[in-house]
């Protein structure tokens, strides 16, 4: 793959205006798929979730889970759009086979739901409308491995192996409208209003919005158009390109920030952008082309006549808008408050993309201060680390198990991120790891008692110290115990007992 | 009067993945452009207050709950296809993407 060019993002932003637009599709974790019963799981054997719907046998008839169009019409509701008295489905026609049918059902000219917003929170404390052109119903393709080949991707691909246990899993696709001003936040933003949509279907309950797992996808739009000086009008449009394959809220900020760098230095060298997808790759932090983007007209859509309109009652729709949960401003407002956290240690959580993780771990127990410190701290690093999502690392109930345990006295805070890397490297729950690895402090005084008098006899000027008053010296005793216990003591108690054998 | 082009005919016979030889395209386009015409015939008499029909059926809502049913199993799903690996479809390597 060929290095793009870049320009200096601050020269970008000096020269361009970024424009933005997201296209976010959220994965239903309903029991069944969209039009077929079979089971909607992730992670079965290949090609055991499926019904001939799912294969597109003929004569196979899709029917609509009642389910997904109630959980589509309260996240419409939650994304503050007006519900369509009727909408329709549509068949997008294309080939490739991550569908067997040539096709995938969705809505097009009469989605389910339109013309909303949601207010995002960028960092540095500024608040951005983000207006909803849309949100619609439709089914998830299949999954394709590439084999063959030196990279696993497509290009030089011998053969491909498809599993349609994903195909047909409900999916609602959240288009917003043209995103203008978002300037050097660009960025920021993307990642902040992803992670807003995150935080509202967790709190609808109606997606594992899991990024890591496809969950929740994001489609970044983005072009870039020259500025003019002050009193003209502003320039055109400039052609956008369509980002793909972005699988965390991390990847949704480097994969626009590079957008932007890469057609600054096209434009600026007098090239032109080309419509097309990119396709992000997380280990390179860089995005290759995919193919010219098709226009509408050439996916043929057309009304599904083998589905009937959906025609939600007003009752039902304000069944659902009675049952939503708070907005997410109110609600961060109000854990913030519950958490009793300071403005920059809540900060902290929602820069990480944590509140659910955090909500998730005091609902199991922990904590909001211990949560906040794990998830902030050693999982973010080891995230970081790694480049993935801390949530892809470790189940908020671990997490709680892991506070338990320091709660409990059990683990001291350098044997408890022990016991974290253990569950992380996969060996088990926090309690096996503290059992195999054998990391539990020693709370049995017999033996820290052993240690300290061998330290205090090794040490007798320090000894010395300490019966003239001069308590900070126990310091080099405690630190001889710690050694001596390999850092499973509770540095506390054998402070107190220092000071007592000391005394004695 | 010509409403439907051999380009028009040529890009959705590509879209298609349809092979179609020049004559093919040539004779498509004659009988294509007589059903343009023979369906704008209906624009005649569709006044505005006509609303645009999808559905013959007066239905809607026609639901399913949400309850899991029986699958295929492996044999059952795989076994029309003409190359499988790995309990999955084996297809030659296209390029391009999912949607």
């Amino acid at each position: 793959m060929a290095k793009d060019a870049l320009m200096d993002y601050d020269k970008a932003l000096e020269l361009f205006e970024p424009v933005l637009g997201f296209e976010v599709h959220v994965e239903l974790n309903t029991k069944t798929k969209m039009f077929s019963h079979a089971p909607n799981d992730f992670g079965s054997d290949a090609n055991t979730n499926v019904t001939p719907v799912c294969l597109g046998l003929p004569g196979a008839l899709p029917v609509v889970n009642e389910q997904a169009v109630r959980y589509s019409i309260s996240l419409g509701l939650a994304l503050g759009c007006s519900i369509a008295p009727s909408s329709r489905f549509a068949r997008k026609n294309y080939f490739y086979p991550d569908l067997a049918k040539n096709y995938q059902i969705s809505q097009y000219d009469e989605p389910i739901a339109f013309g909303g917003s949601v207010d995002v929170e960028l960092p540095n404390g500024r608040l951005v409308t983000v207006s909803i052109e849309r949100a619609h119903m439709e089914e998830d393709a299949g999954k394709l491995t590439h084999v063959g080949g030196s990279t696993g991707r497509i290009q030089g691909a011998e053969y491909s192996l498809v599993d349609y246990n994903r195909a047909g899993v409900p999916l609602v696709e959240i288009v917003t409208d043209i995103i203008y001003g978002a300037e050097a936040d660009a960025p920021e933003l993307a990642k902040a209003y992803v992670s807003t949509i995150r935080d509202i279907v967790v709190s609808l309950g109606i997606s594992d919005a899991k990024m890591e797992r496809g969950n929740l996808r994001c489609d970044a739009n983005i072009s870039l158009r020259p500025r003019t000086p002050e009193g003209q009008p502003p320039a055109p449009l400039g052609t956008r390109t369509e980002t793909k394959n972005v699988n965390s809220l991390r990847s949704v900020e480097r994969a626009i920030r590079y957008e932007i760098q890469r057609q600054a230095a096209i434009l600026a060298d007098g090239g032109t952008i080309i419509q097309e997808t990119r396709h992000w790759h997380e280990d390179t932090g860089r995005t290759s082309a995919g193919r010219p983007k098709s226009d509408a007209d050439d996916y043929r859509y057309f009304p599904e006549p083998d589905l009937l309109p959906v025609q939600p009652s007003a009752e039902l729709i304000e069944e659902l808008r009675a049952a939503l949960p708070e907005p997410p401003a109110e609600r961060r407002r109000r854990l913030k408050a519950e958490w009793g956290f300071t403005d920059l240690e809540f900060q902290d959580v929602v820069n990480g993309g944590l509140l659910v993780e955090i909500t998730e771990t005091v609902a199991a127990g922990a904590s909001p201060a211990a949560a906040r410190k794990w998830w902030t701290g050693e999982i973010s690093r080891i995230a970081n680390l790694n480049g993935v999502e801390a949530s892809a690392l470790v189940s908020a109930q671990d997490v709680a198990a892991v506070a338990a345990l320091v709660e409990a006295g059990t683990l001291n805070d350098k044997l408890a991120r022990q016991v974290l890397e253990g569950v992380i490297a996969g060996e088990g729950s926090p309690q096996e790891v503290v059992d195999s690895r054998g990391l539990a402090v020693v709370s049995d005084d017999g033996a820290l008692i052993a240690a300290i008098d061998d330290a205090l006899a090794s040490q007798p000027d320090v000894l010395a110290k300490i019966r003239d008053g001069k308590v900070q010296a126990a310091g080099a005793v405690i630190g001889a115990v710690m050694k001596a216990m390999r850092g499973q003591a509770d540095a506390a108690r054998v402070r107190e007992l220092v000071l007592e054998r000391a005394a004695g | 009067m010509s409403e439907i082009s051999e380009e028009q005919v040529a890009h959705l016979a590509n879209l298609a993945r349809i092979a179609l030889t020049p004559q093919e395209i040539s004779s498509l386009t004659t009988e294509l452009d007589q059903i343009v015409d023979s369906i704008a015939k209906v624009q005649q008499v569709a006044t505005p207050d006509v609303p645009a029909t999808s559905h013959p059926v007066p239905l809607s809502n026609v639901f399913r709950p949400d309850v899991v049913g029986e699958t295929l199993t492996i044999e059952q799903a795989l076994q029309n296809a003409p190359e499988h690996d790995d309990n999955r479809f084996r297809v030659s390597a296209i390029l391009g993407e999912e949607q």
